[in-house]
């Protein structure tokens, strides 16, 4: 039997797993695996220039096409620089497998030059961690990983390699089907919860649909529109469910929320039953949870035990994948012909659409300074509403969860859980790399893409075609939106004096730059942008300084307490709503 | 509903590196109150026994237990004050021993069950197994001053009955 190395191993098993991609970036510990890669063509490995961008980029590839996305991070500064990227996709439980070079093992624990103990200060932001110290478990440790990445609520692996088991030799085998008698989720749901809960949802006189992104993940949006369709339920999606549901469907009321739409949190306020699929009831979602939902008779359905009861106790728990679950019910309904109140609906469609009237996204058009809300509406407009969208975090991610209507899933790529500023870019390139023929933008603001620039030169490597739609209001927007509500205005360390003049620091990266500041040249601006197809282009629009984010609900409010955009001034919060910001 | 109640949660653990760490980090991470924890490989090399002491209400408790399913390296728990169980703890006391105080220690171990496993001119020390509270009971029963060292091991325990926890 042939021996090679572990690094030799290690790219054998990436193969064998389909992958397609690896993000990485060199350094001591890991250059046996470096090597190993050079002899080969299969797995492709994308050059970053900071690892943090490496696991973001592998993240927004994941996201983008469901395929687990894989990095590769040397020992020390490597490993500690992608920690932020893992934790970020350990809040939003996106599938990753990464790997981090470590010494040799003689050295451990020596304070040996760049070592740190990775999987000690991974433990509290991965779904599980090894330290490989035998060659002969690495093939299955692999394995392993990649198992419990992609599967029941999925999640962040890493395998930390010390160098000499990439240099060891061992036989290879690759096991077919792993099994771990600690480690077996549910999948399909129990039929006796999932029948009362058909029953229970019929019984409803003001039901709501409220989902999240596990529907995303466990690519359940099929049997999530039947659902919906077949009962004529009212659907809001979370900030991670955007797409589950299309959002140009007359049945969506939109997201919900601190900045969700008015209708959707009135109706999860006045609702009396909630069916709650794949969402966690973040407090982003709740508001005041002594005020979340008063009259509601509550349905979870979720893969995740501890996502159940865990903010808000619920009556009928159904633990099981999505589209498992969903499918279960649709059959009960179908079976047994069960139908909904359709009068007590109709009573309840005709409140919904009265606070629909309202137009809570409604905000006031200017001709003379660009408002970014109608930036995202002209790129909604200008791609079709068929481009992938990833965002930064901040005042631009609201606006375009809010004003770009995603009709698929996968199409809308966000740092929901971790909130994590300079993820945009990067991951903007690793759904390129998804799917190299679809336009993909990145939403991001001035100081977001600021936290990931260097990615720009990454992207000229290879080709990578992106639109960075930068919101640039000069201010950190979102910060700034709460000192003037709450801090009295004082709009201490959230204004750039100095800024780069981004259209100079695009063509210096080999890109085109485009900087807009005035409302009439935001289209045509997309438009060219967008017909260069192979070129990235990075779009600086001079957006109105002061504008904030609406509808809102303070921190500590309930969710029928929404402020709207005309009520400019803003009430000031309590103490105990303050805690919470 | 019972506020911050005491519970006895005992796990089979993969024995492996880094496994404790996970289950202490958990309480840690997620601000769980942990008063004990006792750990030690089973009859089956491939698993530890770990049994820890922790409180809050049911839902709290509820939730600890989901986290704790949820680490990969656990592989069974229960939670021993949902069910009829024993409960143990080992004690090592040294106190003094001088004079009246002498004979007054050895009756005191006696009528506790305990057993002296060691003696010098002045101390005695003594080994003694109980519940928690039998523990308790020994050291207010001894005079503070005559204390010298306390050691315990923490709660450990085992379901009364044919119940068993094993794979």
């Amino acid at each position: 039997m042939e021996l090679i190395t572990g690094a030799e191993i290690m790219v054998r098993c990436l193969k064998e797993e389909g992958v397609e991609y690896l993000f990485g970036y060199p350094g001591g510990a890991v250059l046996h695996i470096y090597d190993a890669l050079y002899v080969q063509e299969d797995v492709k490995h994308i050059l970053v220039r900071h690892e943090q961008a490496a696991l973001h980029a592998a993240d927004g590839y994941s996201r983008a096409c469901g395929k687990p996305g894989v990095a590769l991070v040397t020992s020390g500064p490597g490993l500690t620089n992608a920690i932020t990227g893992i934790a970020n996709a350990y809040m939003d439980s996106v599938p990753l497998v990464v790997f981090s070079g470590q010494v040799p093992t003689a050295l451990i624990g020596n304070d040996a030059f760049q070592e740190v103990d990775a999987v000690g200060i991974t433990r509290p932001c991965v779904k599980h961690n090894f330290l490989v110290r035998d060659i002969k478990n690495l093939a299955e440790t692999i394995k392993k990983a990649f198992f419990i990445a992609t599967t029941g609520r999925p999640g962040p692996v890493l395998i930390d390699l010390p160098k000499d088991v990439t240099i060891a030799k061992a036989e290879y085998h690759y096991p077919k089907k792993v099994k771990l008698r600690s480690y077996n989720p549910t999948i399909k749901g129990h039929a006796g919860q999932i029948r009362k809960a058909v029953d229970m949802i019929l019984s409803a006189k003001r039901p709501i649909i409220y989902t999240g992104g596990g529907v995303i993940l466990s690519d359940g949006s099929p049997e999530l529109v039947e659902l919906t369709q077949l009962l004529g339920y009212p659907i809001t999606n979370t900030l991670m469910g955007l797409g589950a549901y299309p959002a140009t469907d007359k049945q969506f009321i939109g997201m919900l929320g601190m900045h969700g739409t008015y209708e959707a949190n009135m109706a999860m306020h006045d609702c009396d039953v909630l069916i709650a699929i794949g969402a966690r009831f973040d407090d982003r979602v709740t508001g005041k949870i002594e005020k979340f939902c008063p009259s509601a008779r509550i349905v979870h359905v979720d893969i995740d035990p501890s996502s159940i009861s865990k903010n808000v106790q619920v009556d009928i728990p159904i633990v099981g994948s999505v589209p498992n679950v969903l499918r279960a019910m649709i059959s009960v309904i179908r079976d047994e012909k069960l139908k909904p109140d359709a009068e007590a609906l109709g009573k309840w469609w005709r409140q919904i659409d009265e606070w629909r009237a309202i137009k809570s996204l409604n905000y006031r058009q200017s001709n003379e300074v660009i408002k970014p809300q109608f930036v995202i509406q002209k790129l909604y407009e200008v791609t079709q509403g068929q481009a992938i969208i990833a965002s930064d975090v901040g005042q631009h991610q609201m606006w375009a969860a809010q004003y770009y209507h995603f009709d698929r899933p996968r199409q809308w790529i966000n740092s929901g859980g971790l909130g994590t500023m300079g993820f945009g870019l990067p991951a903007a390139m690793g759904a390129k790399f998804a799917f190299p023929d679809q336009d993909v933008a990145c939403v991001t603001g001035d100081g977001s893409i600021q936290m990931m620039l260097q990615e720009l030169a990454t992207m000229k490597q290879y080709n990578t075609p992106v639109k960075i739609v930068n919101l640039n209001n000069g201010y950190l927007g979102m910060v700034r939106q709460w000192q003037e509500f709450f801090y009295q205005k004082r709009y201490c360390m959230t204004y750039f004096e100095s800024l780069p003049d981004f259209v100079m620091l695009a063509e210096a990266y080999g890109h085109v730059g485009m900087r807009i500041d005035k409302p009439r040249d935001v289209e045509g601006a997309l438009r060219e942008a967008f017909a260069m197809k192979d070129r990235t282009v990075f779009l600086d629009f001079i957006t109105d300084q002061t504008e904030n984010v609406f509808p809102m609900i303070p921190s500590g409010g309930g969710q029928n307490e929404m402020l709207l955009a005309e009520r400019d001034e803003m009430v000031s919060t309590h103490d105990e709503g303050m805690v919470l910001l | 509903m019972n506020n911050n109640n005491r519970h006895l949660i005992s796990i089979l653990l993969e024995n492996e590196a880094g496994a404790l760490s996970r289950v202490a980090n958990l309480f840690s991470a997620r601000g769980y109150n942990i008063e004990s924890l006792t750990v030690a490989p089973t009859d089956d090399p491939t698993l530890s026994r770990l049994t820890l002491v922790t409180s809050g209400n049911e839902q709290v408790i509820e939730q600890i237990v989901k986290q704790l399913n949820k680490l990969i390296d656990v592989v069974k728990l229960i939670d021993l004050s949902e069910t009829d169980a024993i409960e143990r703890e080992l004690m090592l006391i040294k106190t003094r021993a001088n004079g009246e105080q002498r004979a007054e220690m050895k009756r005191l171990a006696d009528i506790f069950g305990g057993r002296i496993l060691d003696v010098t001119d002045a101390t005695y020390t003594i080994e003694l197994t109980g519940d928690g509270e039998k523990l308790d009971n020994f050291l207010r029963a001894v005079e503070r001053d005559a204390i010298l060292e306390v050691v315990r091991s923490g709660a450990t325990g085992i379901a009364r009955g044919q119940k068993a926890l094993h794979i």
